[in-house]
Parts: C-alpha cells; sequence; structure tokens
C-alpha cells in the first residue's frame, strides 16, 4: 500500500506491505537506524518515537494506520545539526551505558516535557504538578534501561525540566 | 503475521458495513497488533476506526460521553473527568506506559484481552485461544490470575483499570452494530467464562463501541489503588475502584470494584450491600469485604489474592472515610 | 569523563549489529521445538517454501555442513533429537522479515515427543558432582569438621535458599548479519562481548580457518553474559546466507531471547552456620543445586564465594548439578557470585540475630588474614573498610535490630546490610598502538557493550601516553583489531587496559608503534587471592495490606582498586545494584512443568526494574592502592555491583517485617501469604 509520511520533516512516500510496523518501515526501508527494537511488543519503550509530536511505540502502530502522520525520530528531534537540551543532559549525566535503549528515551523524555497533567503518582489529580523526580520517574516508566541508568536519565530530564 | 487487508473506515456505519467473518477493527493496536505479531490474533480484514469521529470527550447534561476513539492519555488529562471523575483519571493513568497511553484508545481498553501467559503463546493450550484445548493454567502458571468468577475452562483475569473504574461508576457502553444500536451496562459488557471463554464479552459479531457514557458521580469520595510487585508499567495482581459517601458516621452510598481478580472488572455487591446503612468502620468493612471473598475459588499459586482484596478492600475504605 | 561514543549514541547513529546498511540483504526467522524431548520425524516446508518472497527452509531434512565437534547449543539441524522446548530446529528465509516470519509460521513439524524432565528438585536422583564449576574450580571443597564445628557451636542457623530462572535481557535482541564473499570468507556483524573468541567459535563450527571469518560489533545494546560466547543465531544467519548466496540479518525475538541465548540457573542453597559466643564463626557449609542441559554441562560456581568470605576453622561447600530437558544455562551478571552470595549473606543475616550481633559487627570480627579455602595472602582487602564506611554515611548506629517494629502509616520500615566481593582477574590480550598526524590511535578487539571500555581504554592510554584523552583514538569491535579476550567476568579493561599499557610503553620507546601480547606478563603474575569487595545497606518500605516492596535507599562501598573513570564507574556500580534490585524483587522466569520450556517469556511478564523503582542510590568507593593487580592497579567493577544487592533488600526485609522470605523474588504473594 502506499502510504506518504513526514518523517522529521522530509515528506517520505512507501509502498508498505500492510503487515510492517512503523518501526520496521523505519529501520528497515528508511534507513534510519535511531528507533530501536527491544520487545516488539510495546513493553520496553525503545523504539519511541514522536508521532504527530506524540511520544507513541512504533512497534505497535501500523505504518498503513499512521499514514500522513509526522514522525520525529531520534535522529531529527535537534532539528538540525545540533543536539536537543536532552542531548547534551543525557551525556553529560551519563545517563545511559550500551545506548539502546537511548533514543526511545529521549523521544519518550521530549514527549513527556510537552505532557502536562496528572500522573499516577499525583496526590491531586486536578492539579498540573511540578516535575519532580518521582514525577519523572513514574512518567518514564515505559522506557526499561537493562544497564540500569535510571539514577542518572533522571537527573538528566531534571536539569532540563527546570 | 498472517497477511490482511487493511481499510480506514469513513464513519461508524461503513465500518460496521465492512463487518463479518475474519474482519476486525483496529483502533489504537496496542493490543491487536501485539496478538497478530504472536498469532494469536489472525483477521483477514482490518478495519481502521482509530480515525472516525469519535474522540470528544463531550458533557450531555449532567452526563459525560466519552468517545471511543479517545485516546487514554487525553482521557486522563480532560479537564472534567479530572474534575468529576478523578477516580477513572487514576485508573487510566495506572495503567501501561505513557507512550501506550498516547496509543490505545477507550473502546480498545475495554476489549484488551487477558495477559495470561498461555492465551498469549500459541504453541500451547488455552481454551479462550482455541476452544476445547485446555487450560494448562488451572495446574501451572496462574499466579496472577483469577480468583472469582473463574471456571474449570478458564481463569484467565480482564487486565484493564479503567475498566474497573468504569465499573464502579455505572458506566454504559454505547454500541452500533449489524443489529442496530444498544447501549451495555458496566459491570455486564465483560462475561465470565464459564463453559465458553472464548467470549470475553457481550458484544456480538460487526459491533462497535462508539462511546462510553458516564452518569453523574456518585455522591462521597473516591480512590483508584493498584497493587503490583514492580511500582510502573504493571499490571495489576489486584486493583480496587471505591467510592464512599459517609453521612452523619452511617454509610449513605459504597461502590466497590476489583481488578485482576476476575474474567470481568469484579462489582463487589455482596460487600456494598453489607456495608450501605451501617457504621464506617474498620470491622464493617472487614466483614463486608469477608462476606464478598467468600465466593473465591484461589488456586494454590494466586490465594495471595485473597488476603491482598480484603486488606485493599478495608484499607482503601477506611482511607475514604472524613 | 564523558563517554567518547556519546554523540552517536544519543543521535541515533551507532550502528549495532542488525543496523548495518547491506545491499540485498534477506531476513531468516527461526523455527523453535514444540517438545521439551524426543524426536523431529518429519519437518514439511512445502507450503512455507510456496509464500510470497521466500528463499529457502533449512532444516534437519537437509542438515546444513557443519564441523561434527559443534557445541551442542551451536550444531544447528544436525540432529533430530530435540533436547529442550525452543530449540531451534528449522530457519525460513525470504525477502522481508514480515514474509520470513510468515513463512517460519507455516512450516509443519512433526514430532515424537519424550516424557520430559524439567523440574530442579535437591533430591533429584540425577543429582552429580561435576568435575569442576566454572571456569575451573574444584566442585567440592573440605577443610576442618564441619559438624563438630556445628556441634560446638553457640549459635547456628541451617536455612534453604532458592533462587529462580533468571534472564539478562539485554535492551538489544541478539542479532546477527552474516556475508558471504566470493572466495568462501564470511563477515558476521554480531551483537556479542568478544569478537575474537566469536570469530573463533563461528569458524570452528562452520569448519573454517579462523583467518576466514570476520566479526564485527561496534556497538553492543548490553549483554551481562548471555552475549559471551557464541550464540545459535550468529550460525544461523551464517547457514542461511550460505544457502541462499545472499546476505541474511537475524534478529531473535525478545521471546526466542528467552529460549536461546542462555539464563542463570535456578539455585536450591543449603547453609549450616556455626559461630561461638563471640561471633566467630565455628562452621561454614554451603551445598548449591543446580542444573544444566542434556547437550552442555554448565556448572555454575554458586558456593565459591564461601571459600572466600569469611574466617572459620570448619569450611565445606560443594555443587551438585542435575541434567534435564532444559536449554543451557549460561553466564549472567556474577555467575555463581550473585546467587551464591545472595544466600550466604543472607544467611549470615540469620545467623547474626541468632548469635544477638550487629550484622556488621559479625562480618568485622570473621574477616579473614588470607584467603580461608586457599591460605592465600589478599592482594588487597578493604571489606570492613567498606562495611565500617557504609555505616557511617547509612546511619547505621542509629539501627534498632528489633525486627518489625518502625511503622509510617501502613509501611512497614526496615535497613539490612550484605557484603559483596568478586574476583578481580585479568587475562592474556594484545593490543597495538599508533601515532599518526599527531594523534595516537589504539587497537584491541574488545567490547564496549555499554560498560564505557573505549573510554576506559581511552583515559588508560591517555595516561600511559601522558596526553590529553582527545589525541587519543581507540577502535575496538572487530575481530581483525589485535586479539583480546570477551567483556566478561569484570576482566575486560584489566585484560585490555594491561595491553594497551604495554604497547603505549612500547610506542614511547620507539616513539612511533607499539604492539602488546600480555600472555608472559601475565603467565608470571604472583599467586595471590585477588578480589574486589564492597557493602551494601538498603531501607525497604513494605506494606502491610498489599505486601509489596519498595526500596527508598541504596548505598553501596566498594573497595576496587584504582578507579579509572569515576563517572562511568559510578554508573556501572549503580546499574549493577539496579539489577539487584530486580533480582530481589520482581525477576524470576517460570519453568513448564507440564510442556517444557519456559513462560512469562517477554517483558510485560518477566519484570525488570522500571524507572518508577529506583528511588535513591548512593555509590561511593575507598581508595585502594593495589600494585599487584595489573599496570592500573584496577580491580573490574562491572560485576561486584549486583553481588549482595538482593541479600541487603532481603535482610532489610526482614528488619522492616519479621519475616525471612528465602525464595527469591520477594514478591506480594510471599509476604501476604507469610503474614496471612
Amino acid at each position: 500500500m502506499d502510504i506518504t509520511l513526514q518523517v522529521n520533516g522530509v515528506p517520505r512516500a512507501v509502498d508498505v506491505d500492510p503487515r510492517m510496523s512503523l518501526l520496521d518501515l523505519l529501520r528497515e526501508r528508511l534507513g534510519l537506524i535511531g528507533a530501536k527494537k527491544g520487545c516488539d511488543h510495546g513493553q520496553c519503550g525503545a523504539c519511541t518515537v514522536l508521532i504527530d509530536g506524540r511520544r507513541a511505540n512504533s512497534c505497535l502502530a501500523l505504518a498503513v494506520a499512521v499514514d500522513g502522520s509526522e514522525v520525529t525520530t531520534v535522529e531529527g528531534l535537534a532539528g538540525g545539526d545540533g543536539l536537543h537540551p536532552l542531548q547534551e543532559a543525557f551525556i553529560e549525566h551519563d545517563a545511559f551505558q550500551c545506548g539502546y535503549c537511548t533514543p526511545g528515551q529521549l523521544c519518550s523524555a521530549a514527549g513527556m516535557l510537552g505532557e502536562p497533567g496528572p500522573s499516577a503518582v499525583t496526590d491531586d489529580v486536578l492539579v498540573d504538578p511540578d516535575l519532580t523526580p518521582a514525577e519523572i520517574r513514574e512518567r518514564m516508566s515505559g522506557n526499561l534501561c537493562r544497564c540500569g541508568a535510571y539514577v542518572n536519565i533522571v537527573s538528566a530530564i531534571s536539569e532540563v525540566a527546570r | 503475521m498472517k497477511t490482511f487487508e487493511y481499510a480506514r473506515a469513513a464513519s461508524p456505519s461503513d465500518a460496521v458495513r465492512r463487518s463479518g467473518p475474519g474482519v476486525m477493527y483496529l483502533g489504537g493496536g496496542t493490543n491487536l497488533v501485539d496478538l497478530m505479531r504472536l498469532g494469536v490474533a489472525q483477521p483477514d480484514h482490518l478495519v481502521d476506526v482509530s480515525r472516525l469521529p469519535l474522540d470528544a470527550i463531550e458533557q450531555a447534561g449532567d452526563r459525560l460521553r466519552i468517545g471511543a476513539a479517545v485516546r487514554n492519555s487525553d482521557l486522563a488529562a480532560d479537564p472534567l473527568v479530572r474534575a468529576r471523575y478523578p477516580m477513572l483519571a487514576r485508573a487510566v493513568l495506572s495503567g501501561a506506559s505513557g507512550q501506550v497511553r498516547n496509543m490505545a484508545t477507550v473502546a480498545g481498553n475495554l476489549l484488551q484481552r487477558t495477559r495470561c501467559a498461555y492465551f498469549q503463546d500459541v504453541s500451547r493450550p488455552c481454551n479462550k485461544r482455541r476452544p476445547g484445548s485446555g487450560c494448562p493454567a488451572i495446574d501451572g502458571d496462574h499466579e496472577n490470575l483469577a480468583v472469582l468468577g473463574r471456571s474449570d475452562a478458564c481463569v484467565a483475569t480482564h487486565p484493564s483499570d479503567m475498566a474497573v473504574a468504569l465499573a464502579a461508576l455505572d458506566a454504559e457502553v454505547h454500541v452500533t452494530g449489524p443489529g442496530g444500536d444498544r447501549i451495555i451496562p458496566m459491570p455486564g459488557l465483560h462475561r465470565l467464562p464459564g463453559d465458553a471463554p472464548e467470549r470475553d464479552t457481550v458484544l456480538e459479531p460487526g459491533d462497535l463501541i462508539t462511546a462510553v457514557e458516564l452518569p453523574p458521580p456518585p455522591p462521597g469520595a473516591s480512590a483508584y489503588r493498584k497493587v503490583r510487585e514492580r511500582a510502573s508499567f504493571a499490571f495489576a495482581l489486584v486493583s480496587i475502584a471505591a467510592v464512599l459517601d459517609v453521612r452523619d458516621g452511617a454509610v449513605a452510598g459504597c461502590r466497590v470494584a476489583l481488578g485482576g481478580v476476575a474474567h470481568a472488572p469484579w462489582r463487589a455487591g455482596r460487600a456494598e450491600q453489607a456495608i450501605i446503612g451501617g457504621p464506617a468502620t474498620g470491622e464493617a468493612f472487614l466483614a463486608a469485604a469477608e462476606a464478598e471473598l467468600d465466593e473465591a475459588r484461589p488456586l494454590p499459586r494466586n490465594a495471595f489474592k485473597v488476603p491482598l482484596a480484603r486488606n485493599l478492600i478495608v484499607r482503601t475504605l477506611e482511607e475514604l472515610t472524613p | 569523563m564523558n563517554r567518547v561514543e556519546a554523540r552517536v549514541k544519543v543521535t541515533g547513529l551507532a550502528t549495532y549489529a542488525a543496523e548495518y546498511p547491506v545491499e540485498g540483504v534477506t531476513y531468516a526467522y527461526p523455527v523453535q521445538s514444540r517438545i521439551a524431548k524426543g524426536r523431529v520425524t518429519r519437518v514439511d516446508a512445502s507450503r512455507a517454501l510456496t509464500m510470497p518472497g521466500v528463499l529457502g527452509v533449512l532444516s534437519v531434512e537437509d542438515p546444513p555442513e557443519l564441523a561434527e565437534d559443534a557445541d551442542g547449543e551451536l550444531a544447528l539441524f544436525q540432529s533430530r533429537d530435540v533436547a529442550y522446548r525452543g530449540q531451534l530446529i528449522a530457519v525460513a528465509v525470504a525477502d522481508t522479515y514480515e514474509n520470513a516470519r510468515a513463512a517460519a509460521d507455516a512450516v509443519r513439524v512433526s514430532y515424537e515427543p519424550a516424557d520430559h524432565d524439567v523440574g530442579l528438585r535437591a533430591d533429584h536422583p540425577g543429582l552429580y558432582r561435576p568435575e569442576v564449576v566454572n571456569p575451573d574450580y574444584p566442585a567440592d571443597t573440605e577443610r576442618g569438621d564441619v559438624e563438630a564445628g556445628l556441634a560446638e557451636a553457640a549459635a547456628t542457623i541451617d536455612v534453604t535458599y532458592t533462587t529462580p530462572v533468571e534472564h539478562n535481557n539485554p535492551m538489544e535482541p541478539h542479532a546477527a548479519l552474516a556475508l558471504w564473499d566470493g572466495d568462501g570468507r564470511l563477515l558476521v556483524y554480531d551483537s556479542t562481548q568478544g569478537t575474537s573468541s566469536d570469530r573463533e567459535t563461528i569458524a570452528k563450527t562452520l569448519g573454517l580457518p579462523a583467518s576466514h571469518v570476520r566479526v564485527v560489533s561496534r556497538h553492543v545494546g548490553g549483554g551481562f553474559g548471555c552475549k559471551g560466547s557464541t550464540r545459535p543465531h550468529a550460525v544461523l544467519a551464517a547457514l542461511a546466507a550460505r544457502a541462499v548466496g545472499r546476505p541474511v540479518k537475524v534478529a531473535l525475538t525478545r521471546q526466542q531471547m528467552f529460549d536461546v541465548t542462555g539464563y542463570r540457573t535456578p539455585t536450591i542453597q543449603r547453609l549450616r552456620l556455626g559461630a561461638d559466643a563471640d561471633g566467630r564463626l565455628t562452621a561454614l557449609e554451603h551445598v548449591a543445586y543446580e542444573q544444566s542441559s542434556t547437550l552442555v554441562e554448565f556448572a555454575e560456581q554458586t558456593a565459591t564465594p564461601a571459600r572466600v568470605m569469611y574466617a572459620t576453622p570448619a569450611l565445606r561447600t560443594a555443587h551438585r548439578l542435575v541434567r534435564l530437558d532444559v536449554a543451557t544455562p549460561s553466564w549472567m551478571r556474577a555467575p555463581g557470585e550473585c546467587p551464591g552470595m545472595y544466600a550466604l549473606e543472607s544467611a549470615m543475616d540469620e545467623l547474626a540475630y541468632a548469635a544477638g550481633l550487629d550484622p556488621v559487627e559479625l562480618r568485622v570480627r570473621n574477616d579473614p588474614e588470607t584467603e580461608p579455602e586457599s591460605g592465600l595472602p589478599f592482594s588487597s582487602r578493604n571489606l570492613v573498610g567498606c562495611l565500617r564506611e557504609g555505616a557511617r554515611r547509612f546511619g547505621w548506629d542509629r539501627r534498632d535490630p528489633e525486627p518489625g517494629v518502625r511503622r509510617e502509616g501502613e509501611w512497614l520500615v526496615g535497613t539490612g546490610v550484605a557484603a559483596s566481593s568478586y574476583p578481580a582477574r585479568r587475562r592474556p590480550s594484545k593490543a597495538a598502538a599508533t601515532v599518526r598526524d599527531g594523534d595516537f590511535h589504539v587497537q584491541v578487539a574488545a567490547a564496549d557493550i555499554g560498560t564505557g571500555a573505549r573510554t576506559a581504554l581511552t583515559r588508560i592510554a591517555a595516561e600511559t601516553l601522558g596526553v590529553a584523552p582527545d589525541r587519543v583514538h581507540v577502535e575496538l569491535g572487530d575481530s581483525d583489531l589485535p586479539d583480546a579476550p570477551v567483556a566478561g567476568g569484570s576482566m575486560g579493561t584489566a585484560s585490555w587496559g594491561s595491553a594497551v599499557v604495554r604497547a603505549c610503553e612500547e610506542l614511547m620507546k620507539n616513539g612511533s608503534e607499539g604492539h602488546a601480547d600480555t600472555t608472559g606478563e601475565i603467565a608470571t603474575d604472583s599467586r595471590l587471592a585477588r578480589h574486589a569487595f564492597g557493602a551494601q545497606f538498603a531501607e525497604v518500605r513494605v506494606s502491610e495490606v498489599t505486601g509489596e516492596v519498595r526500596v527508598s535507599r541504596l548505598l553501596g562501598v566498594f573497595a576496587a582498586g584504582h578507579i579509572v573513570d569515576a563517572k562511568l564507574a559510578r554508573s556501572q556500580f549503580i546499574g549493577g545494584m539496579t539489577m539487584g534490585l530486580g533480582m530481589a524483587l520482581m525477576e524470576e522466569t517460570h519453568t513448564d512443568e507440564e510442556f517444557g520450556g519456559f513462560l512469562r517469556r517477554d517483558l510485560a511478564q518477566y519484570h525488570v526494574p522500571a524507572c518508577a523503582d529506583v528511588q535513591h542510590i548512593e555509590v561511593v568507593w575507598l581508595d585502594e592502592q593495589d600494585e599487584r593487580l595489573n599496570p592500573m592497579g584496577s580491580k573490574g567493577i562491572g560485576e561486584i555491583g549486583i553481588v549482595g544487592t538482593a541479600a541487603a533488600i532481603g535482610n532489610a526485609v526482614h528488619h522492616a517485617t519479621g519475616l525471612r522470605v528465602r525464595n527469591l523474588p520477594i514478591t506480594p504473594a510471599k509476604i501476604l501469604m507469610a503474614r496471612f
């Protein structure tokens, strides 16, 4: 099936197998290897990209179902040759080791910073809470990191959220 | 994954028109794509209903109408939901992850399938997936499975958090289908397994959920609490949605629904009846919880869910007592 | 310093095994056994072969040519015998991933099943004493009279702990991309912890000279042991590529990883300890029961920490193994030490209570002068220093030992301590250093699996050369580079770093280049007991309503020689402790007794810690000078972080609740069933 996506600001027209996930489309057809396949079932977050500005698991999105969407991957996060503040902070805080979950963490964090409203740990759901470490931990729990870089991930995001 | 034809529905009636054997509706895909990749779901045709104009949250008099395609995160962030049904916002927020909630729809959340390890593995038997093949969970891995309303054919649990809150709120599920439009009360959408565990709900083939409507919130204080060994991004061992209205020391109203204990969100009607009209005391709550759990039939490795559910009922209601 | 490859990792440009752009690449997807024991009677690929894009199906019906002495886990499609459920028994190759996967699903396999046995029990009739346990320790040791020591003790305990099957679950699933050239030479992009050994094994398995195989592995998405030996996916990719005459990519699914990439053996461990009235050990016995497959003997060194930790006149350690119809266990972060120290350090806590002594004090009193089993002197041993410093930082002196009495609302609060230790070894390695355009280029076939090897070796070279790190460029992850041992056993930096130092020293002498091989140097290392040590402290909250356990504080104090890079070392210690938290509270793969194989083979069911589980972890280390390790004076730090964490958390759960949960993980189910 023919679909068209804006990927990191560039229109891409592709003919895809209906079975193909957005993740596989990015990695196997468009040469964008930033989004990672860690579980292929939405259970690890390594494939996180922004679809129309919102963080999503690209492994759970069929490519045909996101026809017409704007997709931002880690390759396009900074919007230019420099680094996004989150990328800078991840480097300075040593917020990764093997690096495999990192693109998903970064896209997830970028999406998360644009999501006001309560989380499961917010005391009063009527309030848009400050992004305390506890709030960041809960909101970033969809991105697993087996190297155990969470402590540094939270401090990196905290710095940018300030 | 088996090959399939993909089409996008133009309207709810168009979607229903396209329904038939081998046809499935695709919402956010967070469970269906997952199950297709595992071979558990093998549709010949996918009708994408995720972009139907069913994504509004609207006040209808003193009721709230939530479109079936509203994303979970939008539901939880909605000012009306947060103000009037904070328990629902909290239940939704305690499910899955930020990414999944951005994708998953209200209807898809209701219709997600059990995460029983046998159901998800096509190389093993499962009565829900392949009727008549057997239920190895009963003598095998059932630690996370049902203690209430289970049958000898199936001990699966329904994994949704949102559905537990909706069951406590007396929500109504609006459905359109080949047989016309109808309204299904919550609880009531989800079945107990009986001898037909392959049927999760009372929906008929081709039925499409269009909205969930909430009656005015019941008076009183409410809470949603979810228990899990991982602090986030995990299904409930047991969860509870509760509302308690205490006036002059006596309970005027009480709603309790449990998650993680049955094939459906479990409305604890016996406990509610025992509590309403009586004193708001820990002893009364304990007696009510025990009355409710009297009919539990735990298996060797999920027996902990009975004291867990009991403790959760008592503690949650105590905390809701002014 | 910041990681030298940081920028490519945060911009998505770092290439992992499955990510190299290759013209005309095809995809292979394996078929797995649905029985745990028996024979494959027929593999019917007729339907699969008619499906769109399918290039071929390989199976035992037409066995591919392999070396006759190939490792049992790598000898793909050579035998009709099935050793475990999930074993790879065929593979479909197609033009796209979707087509390959659909074709694999369409392969029909007929079996002649036999009765299987997948359950580890301490009374299993098949238990035996292996010749050695990993890597080459005696299975049993005995010194002094344990029974007499127990008989004369003022306090004794006799307890059994169990640990479940655990899976490494690095975030990057195993993947390989295989390309043959016209001369019969093979290039494999593999996710491996060691390109040199991976090349050797792949070549040997395929019956090729090692010079005909090249393995490239520039970035590896974690390993934790399960990429330490060649796994079947790499052989599968090579065979499939040879069969279809095109490059082939194999990327295992998360579910397949559970079946064919190794796991930590479950253990049953019995500990008998005795102490006199002063709290000095009179006897220590540690017996471990564990499993291996029918294919390969893998005997984990679970009881070996007891040979290192405490002074006692009577010490007995033993390992018993049973061969079951299961996949072969493999290495998982601190194999042996991690489950063994969980049991030993939990038992020491129980002994402290039995003897009426503070758990820190009990360990201090039993600190040995020399290594208890061998009698060798330690190159350095600062366990007591770690315990004392940790106790001071943690506020241990304010601890009331009484269990089950601190409460914050429904949450019972407790603290616990455990010791850590891990061997500090090194292996022979080669390295080369050259000067080019005023910059220094260092080459070694090391692997950076997230440990920061590039960065650590850059620093080591820069310090040896006396130049700024930005003038040093380290190249690794390629078997064409000077041979190097795997990133494992906490030996990477010590082994590669030794060779890098020697190569740089030679370069400084001749001004142009240096080539090092440390085989001779290491052969003359003096006989000493070389270990890193540490102390871990945990504070937990346990809900008396739900049985949930939350870890509010972890502190690790380590003595690991010279720390090469403070920033990366802190991250690695924290990472180990985070994995230890998972081991304590959630990690468990269920063995399917009825059908064989494993259940809950994904990340929604096999829980590893999420961000919300990790609240506060503090790590410090003692300044330890040890000249008798290697030129850097460093001890490996990749594994010690996980050793002891689970025991510290379990001991804190006891302190909070009064309950001893002796079967990991410590779940709400176990706490609730013990309390009610």
